[in-house]
């Protein structure tokens, strides 16, 4: 292996020994001169030279993107495309420039996992979501059982202990009822695990090619019975950024599960309730400031969410993130990010400084978050970036996703 | 992780950047250029130019397969895409490049069938699956991807699809190579050589650089430490005044190439006499089309194109960026009115693209941020 030679030359000088090449090949054919056309090209002014005037404007530079990235999100396309979908940019922009300017509220305003109002002097907490995840089943879940766990972790995270759900089926004609039997079971079993009940429900049924199987959503009504006052808008330097597992299970599970890539990994979705943790999370310190379920976008999209939010930056050590090796392959393959990667029963918390040890052990103390690690610190500067130090000692941005690399992960 | 992780421990990255600062000249300036996007990537993704001293430049080359598709073969692919009874494949980083008309995801808003494959063979299966669809594969890249298509096309003809076809867009790297050392504008010390491509071409193509050039290349592989050790020997060779074509990827690279890649991509295309290149122009021999004997396979001849050559929008200096004569930064709508969500040029929307991997990975001061960790 060369790398383990430092200088490099040793392992040069063995595959030297050059033969012949194979003649007229396309690929490697003796190329006549390049005719580029060059296009009016500007004078080539200033490439790369350092120098604290290039530095300057390269600043400038800087300072004008982030002042156009804080400009109000506009939809530029004509048509949903599905990148809206995916939880990254495009998806933030949809929902900032349509469905808020058109449905505008103060609850709805703060754009958190559930919204909260209260009732006769109780604090709700109420949250919806909807399933259209391919395959329908996959190793450790299916869309039942995700359809509970998600809108449960929605709730668990907002501060609220979840009570009832409701559940909308859209089924596609012809879809075989034994399916739809085992689908609605998973979910009575996980609502079971979650200590939540179904209380109403609603069907349609679509034509035959109108939809893929069986789509579901849920939503679901909590109550808040802790006085934490949380949102990811209140976090500050010094405050610590843990996450309560391995991330990127789910989304590379389901992935590999649809075959198309003839990748083999012994992996399991991690869906589960994170209710009971949060409970025991919430319980041990009073100095959780946010949590937000890594779900569509991964923890980089809920951390470049909590920067901009709390006009911070947040600080990341690659090498603590806990990543298992299956998945960090499968995404080293795909040319993924497992940092973007959805979880369905991993949240990201942020916990103020002096409460990083207490929050670490009460995570650990859990079933759930057995794995759980500090993987990064708030800081100030520069405010609402996400930066990432890399496990080879460099430095990066983790930046919101563009596109869909998993589409229908959920 | 094993064939990971060794590549990238940042002990060993200290030590080599040790040693290529003191290889550095003083006063001089070196710029390297790194000819594969797949390189442009691995720098920024792992922070590599924190490791270097700051008299060394790092230029991103041409070799991003995606940033080099003219807007004109865009347009001809949704119009293939268009056609009754066409599924269209591609692989997923064209998903989102401009046309004059949008992107692929954009004609698929309205109504098209465009897929992501991993792999050519994955729109073989589709055809096989599907057979009362015409599946076409655009097919893209240097010689890295070349061979795939190639073996694609052999086993479609031995078992007799009639449903599927190519487009084919697959471009060489040493012509433009060979443009940007002829250009006038840009000054370089040495070259990071293409890994992949050099996997199945070998090292001799390179070997005119060297010698009528004088300049020095290494082929690299793709982890940092590679690309950082790869620098290491370029600065080797200037301070020891060489200029020779050495393979730091032996592990990968053999030195003559791929014989049986070369020969499946000689059996099933052949030269262009030009091609136009995003941002290049027109590049003499520098792609290749389906050989006569492919003429069943080839979209080009199987559909009526409109071939019709778009130049691209005028803010947009993608050309000035592959070839290296500006940063990402200097061009003029970088990250304003070009960025990842709504790209202007091409080399917005590959990973692999100069100025999507600054965006999306380098674009903080270094100076603030060193500041902000004390």
């Amino acid at each position: 292996m060369s790398i383990e030679n430092e200088t490099g030359t040793e392992s040069i000088s063995a595959a030297t020994d050059a033969g012949t090449p194979p003649e007229h090949s396309a690929a490697a054919a003796d190329h006549g001169p390049a005719e580029a056309v060059h296009r009016a090209a500007e004078p080539a002014h200033g490439t790369a030279q350092p120098g604290s005037d290039y530095r300057s404007r390269e600043q400038q530079v800087l300072d004008r993107i982030e002042k156009a990235r804080a400009r109000k999100p506009k939809i530029k396309e004509e048509r949903v495309t599905s990148a809206h979908g995916a939880g990254g940019k495009a998806s933030q922009t949809l929902t900032e420039a349509l469905f808020l300017e058109e449905l505008r509220n103060p609850q709805l305003e703060k754009l958190e996992d559930g919204a909260e109002f209260a009732v006769d002097g109780s604090r709700l907490a109420m949250t919806t979501d909807s399933f259209v995840v391919s395959p329908l089943f996959f190793p450790g879940g299916d869309i039942g059982e995700l359809a509970v766990n998600g809108t449960v972790n929605d709730l668990a995270v907002s501060g609220a202990t979840p009570l009832h759900l409701s559940a909308g089926f859209i089924v596609e004609e012809g879809f075989p009822i034994s399916e739809l039997r085992r689908v609605v079971r998973s979910m009575a079993e996980a609502a079971e695990r979650a200590g939540v009940r179904v209380v109403t429900g609603d069907t349609k049924v679509v034509q035959k090619g109108k939809a893929d199987g069986c789509y579901i959503n849920t939503t679901g009504v909590g109550v808040r019975r802790t006085a934490h006052e949380l949102g990811i808008e209140t976090v500050r330097p010094g405050d610590a950024v843990l996450v309560s597992g391995p991330v990127g299970d789910h989304g590379v599970t389901v992935m590999l599960e649809r075959g198309e890539l003839d990748i083999d990994a012994d992996l399991e979705s991690d869906t589960a309730p994170l209710h009971d943790m949060v409970a025991g999370l919430l319980e041990a310190t009073p100095g959780v400031r946010a949590m937000r379920d890594a779900t569509r976008g991964g923890v980089a999209t809920i951390l470049n969410e909590v920067a901009t939010a709390a006009n911070v930056s947040v600080v990341v050590e690659e090498g603590e993130v806990p990543v298992r090796t299956e998945v960090r392959g499968a995404s080293e393959l795909l040319g993924i990010d497992p940092l973007y990667v959805a979880c369905e029963g991993r949240m990201v918390a942020i916990v103020d400084g002096d409460s990083v040890d207490t929050a670490l052990a009460a995570m650990r103390g859990h079933p759930h978050g057995s794995d759980a690690a500090v993987i990064g610190r708030i800081g100030e500067d520069p405010p609402g970036l996400v930066m990432l130090n890399t496990a080879f000692g460099g430095t990066r941005i983790v930046d919101l996703l563009v596109g869909d690399p998993l589409p229908r992960i959920c | 992780m094993k064939f990971v992780d060794e590549y990238r421990d940042a002990d060993k990255a200290r030590a080599l950047s040790a040693k290529i600062t003191e290889l550095c000249e003083p006063g001089r300036q070196y710029k390297f250029m790194e000819v594969c996007g797949g390189h442009t990537h691995t720098i920024y993704k792992h922070g590599l130019e924190d490791y270097l001293p700051e008299n060394i430049s790092l230029i991103h080359g041409p070799g991003c397969p995606v940033c080099v598709i003219p807007m004109g073969r865009v347009d001809d692919s949704i119009h293939i895409a268009r056609q009754p009874g066409v599924l269209m494949t591609s692989f997923g980083d064209m998903m989102r490049v401009p046309g004059s008309n949008g992107s692929f995801f954009d004609s698929n808003a309205e109504g098209t069938n465009i897929r992501m494959v991993y792999s050519p063979l994955d729109a073989l299966k589709l055809a096989r699956q599907n057979p009362e669809q015409h599946v076409v594969f655009m097919a893209i890249g240097f010689e890295t991807t070349a061979p795939s298509t190639a073996m694609t096309l052999l086993r479609a003809r031995s078992e007799g699809l009639a449903n599927f076809s190519v487009f084919c867009n697959h471009v060489t790297v040493i012509p433009a190579i060979k443009a940007i050392l002829d250009s006038p504008d840009l000054r370089l010390d040495g070259f990071i050589g293409p890994g992949h491509v050099s996997t199945v071409i070998g090292c001799k193509p390179y070997e005119f650089i060297a010698r009528d050039y004088r300049k020095p290349l290494v082929v690299a592989g793709f982890e940092p430490l590679d690309i950082l050790q790869s620098i290491y020997m370029l600065m080797l060779q200037l301070a020891e005044n060489r200029s020779e074509v050495e393979n730091q990827y032996s592990r990968v690279v053999p030195w003559n190439g791929n014989e049986v890649a070369l020969d499946a991509i000689n059996r099933t295309m052949e030269l262009r006499p030009y091609f136009e290149w995003r941002g290049l122009g027109f590049i003499s021999n520098s792609a290749t089309r389906l050989r006569e004997e492919f003429a069943d396979f080839d979209a080009e001849r199987r559909f009526e194109l409109p071939g019709v050559r778009v130049a691209d929008p005028k803010a947009c200096q993608c050309g000035e960026v592959l070839k290296g004569v500006l940063k990402p930064w200097e061009c003029k709508v970088f990250g304003t009115a070009c960025t990842p969500e709504t790209p202007i040029g091409t080399c917005m929307v590959s990973p692999e693209g100069a100025c999507a991997a600054y965006y999306n990975f380098g674009r903080f001061s270094r100076e603030r941020v060193k500041e902000a960790s004390k």
